[in-house]
């Protein structure tokens, strides 16, 4: 039945939701943002055109440019591999028979489930230097706390300590890749005599690459624009030295705080070209990693 | 005979050790929540009382009822609904019409679109945002639902359209024709034979998109600006320094434990179709 005529015309029409959503929300954003990334408009709509003003500013007259971008790449670089790693030891934990294991998926899925300003802020109780859970039991060690979110040193550390509890997301996708992984494989290579190891690192690895790869991106460019945590635990100005400053917190401060919605585009811009950046190397490079069948 | 009983010996050895690790890992995730419920349940004495104790001593239901009277938290759930609701709604209704269209009609140019598709998971918020919130400015449509509202019936996210679509594609074609021969037309085909087949994606997509409007933050800052409209996830800030500078956390993690009530419930009650929605779509990366 399909394949007929009239089909056509039935695609477009499934599709025209999306296709305005599309047309409304995404392309014409797109290319009127590169347009307002050279003025230098306010929230009120209205601006001049400034050339390449904005771009020169920022990497001339802007300190928090710098120190904000920084402060993401940092987040981004450590995050991305705790996360990706811890996901997947998870996901293998989980993919066992063991009775009673959909009970332990469940539960690990709830902090996604929860995951918001309400959990944002208990994460900061447990943080807090005096009266929060893990400086009391550091302090049965003997450790002494440290100030975590009030340190410079250790404020965006602990953002991605509390980060790594929200992986759920990543786990589940992990999962699903594990249990697609035929069976006959396994058995194959454990005729070969392989360990589990082996069998780990030359076919579990291996057929999950795609997955992996999924993660690594989805991560990464999720990573560059992190804001509720920096800005619930942090306040909106950056925490102590601004070293939770991240870029996205940087933009959102810049167009709705100081209203300056031209400059925001060029900073949202430059943000882009970094992220097509990174995903442009993994693509390259998954050549080499990603199996592909 | 004892080859057989070490090799026993070791996988229960081995089991024993895989069940404490997943009840350590189990901690590690619920624990957080349950210390929220157990700060919830002491007076405020006993929160700050030093050395910490995990149990209350006394459990005390006034941080509910003094945290829910002084922000009106009553206001902030139900607009929490408002928004949520019409929204999943939407992302289920539009997510699945456009899969359905990406998966059974193979025209000249659906590839090209599917790939448009795909590319626009790729694209971070930051680039869209501003002219979007330039777009709403314009209609006046600030301090209202719609900006919150209307972008799930326009597609409901390419992610969810996408997961649907994966879906929609295992679905043999032979069940649409059977009902095609009956006289059947492409929408009566959606209802009848598709909708039904994808309960566990439809499922994982209402969940995934309930927690996503109900725990979202950053749309609701940009686009609310007036207290009467503003849903929890903004509401709870009210709790941060209006205590002379200090978050009275024991108010603000009662009322926060109880927005997270409907979540977990409707987790726990459709769990079994979420995870199989998640897992057997087939995800191709």
């Amino acid at each position: 039945m399909y394949g007929r005529r009239g089909d056509t015309r039935r695609f477009f029409l499934y599709l025209s939701p999306w296709l305005a959503g599309f047309a409304v929300f995404t392309a014409y954003p797109f290319i009127y943002s590169i347009y307002l990334s050279f003025t230098n408009t306010t929230i009120s709509g209205s601006g001049r055109f400034v050339g390449l003003g904005n771009y020169i500013r920022s990497f001339t007259r802007e300190p928090l440019f710098l120190q904000s971008f920084g402060n993401s790449l940092y987040y981004v670089a450590v995050f991305t591999p705790l996360s990706i790693i811890l996901g997947l030891l998870i996901a293998v934990l989980l993919n066992r028979r063991l009775p009673g294991i959909n009970f332990f998926r469940s539960a690990y899925f709830m902090p996604y489930i929860t995951a918001g300003v309400a959990v944002t802020m208990l994460w900061k109780w447990i943080f807090n230097p005096t009266y929060g859970i893990v400086n009391f039991i550091l302090s049965l060690f003997g450790i002494p706390g440290p100030p975590w979110l009030n340190s410079p040193d250790w404020a965006m550390n602990t953002i991605i300590i509390i980060n790594l509890w929200n992986i759920g997301n990543v786990i589940i996708i992990f999962l699903a890749a594990l249990q697609e992984v035929p069976a006959h494989l396994y058995e194959s290579a454990l005729i070969d005599g392989a360990s589990p190891a082996k069998s780990f690192f030359h076919v579990t690895l291996p057929m999950i690459s795609p997955k992996i790869y999924f993660n690594l991106i989805m991560t990464v460019i999720f990573g560059f624009q992190m804001f509720t945590q920096p800005y619930v635990l942090t306040g909106g100005l950056g925490g102590p030295l601004n070293s939770t400053h991240t870029f996205m917190l940087y933009i959102f401060n810049t167009g709705f705080k100081y209203s300056e919605m031209g400059y925001a585009s060029t900073l949202a811009w430059i943000l882009f070209v970094v992220i097509m950046l990174f995903t442009q190397i993994f693509n390259l490079s998954s050549r080499f990693w990603v199996f592909e069948e | 005979m004892t080859i057989d009983n070490s090799i026993r010996g070791q996988k229960i050895a081995r089991n024993i050790v895989l069940y404490v690790i997943l009840v350590l890992l189990c901690i590690y995730f619920v624990f957080p929540l349950i210390w929220m419920l157990f700060t919830a349940l002491k007076p405020v004495t006993e929160a700050y009382e030093l050395p910490l104790r995990i149990l209350p001593r006394h459990v005390t239901l006034s941080n509910f009822t003094r945290g829910w009277r002084e922000v009106n938290f009553s206001r902030f759930l139900v607009n929490t609904i408002l928004v949520a609701v019409p929204a999943v709604i939407g992302t289920l209704v539009s997510a699945s019409l456009v899969a359905y269209g990406f998966s059974r009609f193979k025209v000249r140019y659906s590839a090209f679109f599917f790939s448009l598709l795909l590319a626009t998971m790729m694209i971070p918020q930051q680039i869209t945002l501003i002219p979007t919130y330039l777009i709403w400015s314009r209609f006046h449509l600030i301090d209202t639902y719609v900006p919150l509202i209307l972008p799930s019936w326009l597609g409901g996210g390419a992610f969810n359209i996408f997961l649907l679509r994966q879906f929609i594609s295992g679905i043999p074609k032979e069940l649409d024709e059977a009902a095609f021969i009956d006289g059947a037309n492409s929408f009566q085909i959606y209802t009848v034979i598709i909708i039904p087949c994808i309960r566990p994606a439809l499922t994982a997509v209402g969940i995934m998109s309930m927690v996503y409007h109900w725990n979202d933050f950053f749309s609701p800052l940009i686009y609310l600006t007036s207290k009467k409209n503003f849903t929890i996830a903004i509401g709870l800030q009210f709790f941060q320094s209006s205590y002379g500078g200090n978050t009275n956390y024991q108010l603000m993690l009662a009322v926060a434990f109880v927005s997270l009530i409907p979540l977990i419930l409707l987790f726990l009650f459709c769990q079994r179709y979420f995870i199989q929605g998640i897992t057997t779509t087939g995800i191709k990366g």
